[in-house]
């Protein structure tokens, strides 16, 4: 019997820029920022604490090539060739198997700088919906952390969770969102956040009825409040920000904007870099203290 | 900084919050636990312009100190101070449950 392939419904898309109006010749420090998470790597290049180029993709199973992947996309519609770069430093899950790495930072301290440099100086609370972790911290003026919290037990509310949903139901991941708030009247969320007590949840809804966007709505009202049941511990200040590739899952952002009670802010740049390009920034921040 | 390390599950939170700014670094908790769950490291990790030591929870403890904190916990009214706090001079150390 001949079948077809199944559609990957949790497939993202993959990108790379790069900066038009910067040339990397005349630039004194060029850093890289490498972080490689459970679910995508990416690698964001600066030239003196600005962005130059990035590539985001997934990450494989090996994190040394992951790291190498994301830098050569990164690197593919520049000129630029690795050896000129100055400082280098990982991150993330995969951060001590970077092999260019000088260095390595955590992905929370790393996260707080980043948001600080796509949200501005007035974020003060920094939510990073991973692939496999919820990160909440506070920072200050200077995007420095002065209270953070990780659960990386277990992956309740993270977008590992988000994927599977999109496999069960078949919705291309980008559609989760819109799609859950295509229903008539908002259902009760999964009672349980835990992914696979929640998948079995959801199949008995559908068996008893509901359609997909239902199922999502109460899928994404769960997610969102597990991950304000984090924030809450740490408390929240505004104005408050977003990371990582749940920000772009407008059915959680929503219900979660909802909860709060407050807006997160707006960034033209790709949620998912924050991490790699808080790294590249103290990639920058250590050139500048080592060379005066 | 306020360093929350545990985890929230179905069962509960399991947090331990080590506040920086109060601790000394003397690393006296990293002696009195007897589950050795803490660690001194030789620079913040969370704060790479910092290169001070202090006191961390070991990563692969953390997520199950509901486990590893259990015999310093008996159940009942009469929980003795916990030696991690107790021997903490800036009482820099909380636990969540």
């Amino acid at each position: 019997m001949l079948e077809g392939k199944k559609p990957e419904f949790w497939r993202w898309t993959e990108s790379n820029w790069i900066n038009p109006d910067i040339g990397w010749e005349e630039a004194r420090f060029i850093t890289l920022g490498i972080d490689v998470g459970s679910v995508s790597s990416q690698a964001v290049i600066m030239t003196d604490g600005n962005m130059y180029a990035y590539g985001n993709m997934r990450t494989g199973a090996d994190s040394p090539n992951s790291a190498r992947n994301a830098l050569k996309f990164a690197l593919e519609k520049t000129t630029l060739n690795e050896d000129k770069i100055s400082y280098c430093i990982g991150t993330g899950y995969g951060r001590v198997n970077v092999p260019m790495a000088d260095r390595t930072v955590t992905e929370i301290a790393c996260h707080a700088r980043g948001a600080n440099f796509f949200y501005g100086s007035k974020v003060r609370t920094v939510l990073d919906v991973g692939g496999q972790d919820i990160k909440a911290i506070r920072c200050d003026e200077k995007g420095k952390v002065t209270n953070f919290l990780m659960n990386d037990k277990c992956a309740a509310g993270t977008g590992r969770g988000m994927e599977v949903f999109a496999d069960l139901l078949s919705v291309p991941i980008g559609e989760v969102g819109e799609r859950s708030y295509l229903v008539e009247k908002e259902p009760p969320a999964v009672s349980s956040t835990c992914v696979v007590y929640a998948k079995s949840e959801a199949t008995s809804l559908l068996r008893k009825g509901l359609s997909t966007n239902e199922v999502l709505a109460a899928y994404c009202s769960a997610m969102a409040e597990r991950i304000y049941s984090l924030l809450k511990r740490i408390g929240i200040e505004p104005e408050f920000a977003i990371t990582g590739g749940m920000a772009k899952n407008i059915g959680v952002v929503g219900r979660l904007t909802k909860k709060m009670g407050l807006e997160p802010l707006k960034t033209s740049w790709d949620t998912q870099l924050a991490g790699a390009a808080g790294a590249a920034l103290f990639g920058f921040a250590l050139c500048h203290k080592r060379n005066g | 900084m306020l360093a929350n390390y545990g985890y929230s599950d179905g069962s509960g939170n399991y947090f331990i919050t080590i506040d920086t700014d109060k601790c000394n670094a003397c690393g006296e908790c990293v002696e009195a636990c007897p589950a050795n769950i803490f660690e001194m490291a030789d620079e913040d990790p969370n704060d790479p312009m910092n290169a001070e030591p202090l006191p961390i929870v070991l990563p692969e403890k953390k997520n199950k100190l509901k486990y590893e904190c259990a015999t310093c916990k008996p159940s009942g009214d009469n929980r003795p101070t916990l030696p991690c706090v107790m021997v903490c001079e800036g009482c820099a150390i909380t636990h969540s449950w």
